[in-house]
């Protein structure tokens, strides 16, 4: 199946920059409630040369999920980690319309990194949340530290949900 | 009920073909020309054509708004949507106007619940005589019980009630092997409600009642029953019965073949006649002035607006559907799959069942854990295959807490369920520890 590529299956068995982290700016816990999947994330922001922006200085998290939202969690702390925040918001952006599109994105590798390995799971509207949790905690955790987020509103609305009774 | 289970034969091959030529969803395939194994049946079942039928029936002929109008269509409307309560109440082995339609088992136990709360407005119990407003007088000092295996919907509306009134919810425990604790530890002289499911939604448990009912009764308790669960399987007029001792049950639609958007209320006729309405509008009343309104009798108190009459029509027709089954054999059935279940599942060590060990003490559903794959992706594995099953907590969340584990994977079960969908499932099974590296 075209879900489970060997990168996903690579960076949920070993996450990337797994863990929970000292020093940071701000902590966020978020769950899935409809399946239960659980990350913690914690951001740490510190100011760019000459007035850039912000650079984030690290980004450490604990998931406890599937192998889409662990995976995701690793590939978000691989592809964001020491960059500057604006670089990161328009990762996520680009992660974001490829994971909505119903599978008609393919992903840019320029843009995503190893994201490109979420490419299948757009067609599996069910899962598509697994693999924006983290991305959600992330957004989350930098609106709380205080950081300007505006640059990753997205027009499309966010995935279904696979809850009933 | 149990006697009917030695006697009462599963269904046999030809019977199960027969059967699944009336439903007519299980003939398409899925992800890519599978053929479709559907063992999702605890959260929604599928349709005979009969229902379908009865539904198109009452649209294309006789469709017109029930309890009002003076026109021949009127009347057909009222005369069918009545005639489905009076087959609810056969299926019950209940009187007509012991039965409430709700829109869900979710809404007929928020109406119990809220009956509660809105007992303690001013003027609420006028003309209820003392022992039955006092049953539902509930306040600070009061206790609701509940147990670790509720559905959210048997637990949630009786966490709000306790908000609003100020009483204490208690839980009966779960043990590890998924049985309910000892009752009577936690239900006592405080006690004025215990709710509690008939059939685990996540492990099958089929709860001994007994127990809850004597435990209950010592202390005048009210007795609630979630039989969403066991409605679809099981013959559940014994619940009813003078001697039950249970006070109220729901069950609802859409899980017992019946189309969704209706669910039952049952309660015994003096707890219906206490308890004021829920939803207050037309319909459920008897006189309205301007500064304010009296309710009509039972059961159309409880049903305010214009009713779902279609949806009420094709649930008369998916129980009687069940009926001329026999429930005997739809029982036998379902403890056919059950065991069927458990024992492929056995022969993979890899995997560990949550629940009863015992198929004789479950109905329905067999829920699971495979070590070291999410749910999520054993479900998904599954769906592949053209498997569909549930995965996650199944709306019980504090029970998958109890039991350590952060969600499960659930095949559930119906009439049209055979055997080597059962197969079928597990061979698609053993492709998930392949993918995922783990030990199978």
């Amino acid at each position: 199946m075209d879900l489970y590529g060997e990168l996903i299956l690579d960076h949920a068995r070993r996450p990337q920059h797994a863990g929970l982290r000292e020093p940071y700016d701000v902590e966020v816990n978020h769950v899935n409630p409809t399946c239960g999947d659980e990350i913690s994330l914690r951001v740490h922001l510190v100011e760019g040369p000459d007035g850039a922006g912000p650079v984030l200085q690290d980004v450490s998290y604990d998931a406890l999920g599937c192998s889409i939202s662990v995976a995701s969690a690793s590939v978000l702390a691989e592809e964001c980690l020491g960059r500057p925040l604006a670089d990161t918001l328009t990762t996520y952006r680009h992660l974001h319309a490829m994971l909505t599109s119903k599978g008609t994105d393919p992903g840019d590798p320029e843009q995503v990194g190893d994201g490109v390995a979420f490419a299948g799971v757009a067609r599996y509207p069910a899962r598509v949340k697994c693999a924006l949790l983290p991305w959600s905690a992330y957004l989350d955790a930098l609106a709380r530290a205080g950081a300007d987020i505006s640059s990753a509103s997205t027009s499309t609305p966010s995935a279904p949900t696979m809850e009933e009774r | 009920m149990t006697w009917g289970r030695q006697a009462a034969e599963p269904f046999g091959t030809e019977e199960l073909a027969r059967i699944r030529a009336d439903f007519p969803l299980l003939a398409r395939t899925v992800r890519e020309d599978r053929p479709l194994v559907y063992l999702d049946s605890g959260a929604t079942s599928q349709k005979p054509r009969v229902v379908l039928d009865a539904e198109r029936e009452f649209y294309e002929r006789h469709n017109a708004a029930v309890h009002r109008g003076a026109h021949q269509l009127a009347e057909e409307a009222t005369e069918a949507f009545e005639g489905a309560r009076e087959t609810v109440a056969r299926f019950l082995g209940a009187d007509a106007g012991q039965v409430v339609f709700t829109k869900n088992g979710t809404e007929g136990l928020n109406l119990l619940a809220y009956a509660f709360s809105n007992a303690a407005a001013p003027g609420a119990l006028d003309g209820v005589d003392e022992e039955w407003a006092d049953r539902l007088r509930l306040g600070p000092g009061d206790e609701v019980v509940v147990t670790e295996m509720e559905h959210h919907a048997n637990l949630v509306p009786w966490q709000e009630l306790c908000r609003r009134t100020g009483a204490t919810l208690r839980w009966v425990g779960v043990t590890d092997d998924g049985y309910l604790q000892d009752p009577s530890a936690v239900v006592g002289e405080r006690t004025k409600v215990v709710a509690v499911t008939h059939v685990s939604n996540v492990l099958g448990t089929h709860v001994d009642l007994a127990p809850v009912v004597a435990a209950a009764r010592a202390v005048g308790a009210l007795v609630f029953v979630d039989a969403c669960q066991s409605a679809p399987h099981l013959d559940i007029t014994g619940l009813t019965t003078p001697e039950s001792g249970v006070d109220a049950l729901v069950f609802t639609g859409h899980k017992t073949l019946g189309p969704s958007g209706v669910g039952v209320l049952w309660a015994r006729r003096r707890l219906l006649e206490a308890m004021p309405p829920f939803l207050t509008g037309g319909s459920m009343i008897e006189v309205v002035r301007m500064e304010g309104s009296t309710w009509a009798p039972p059961p159309q108190k409880f049903e305010a607006g214009v009713p779902m009459a279609a949806q009420a029509v094709g649930l008369a027709a998916a129980l009687d559907y069940l009926t001329a089954l026999g429930m005997d054999r739809v029982e036998a059935h379902d403890q056919s799959l059950v065991r069927h279940a458990l024992a492929v599942l056995a022969e993979r060590p890899w995997v560990r069942v949550l629940g009863p060990t015992d198929p004789a003490d479950r109905v329905g559903a067999v829920s699971f854990v495979v070590d070291g794959i999410h749910p999520h992706d054993v479900g998904q594995v599954l769906d592949d295959a053209g498997v569909a099953v549930r995965t996650g907590h199944h709306c019980a969340w504090p029970l998958h807490r109890r039991l350590r584990v952060p969600a499960s994977t659930r095949a559930s079960f119906s009439v049209y369920t055979t055997p080597e969908e059962i197969d079928a499932f597990a061979a698609a099974l053993d492709r998930a520890p392949q993918i995922f590296g783990v030990a199978g």
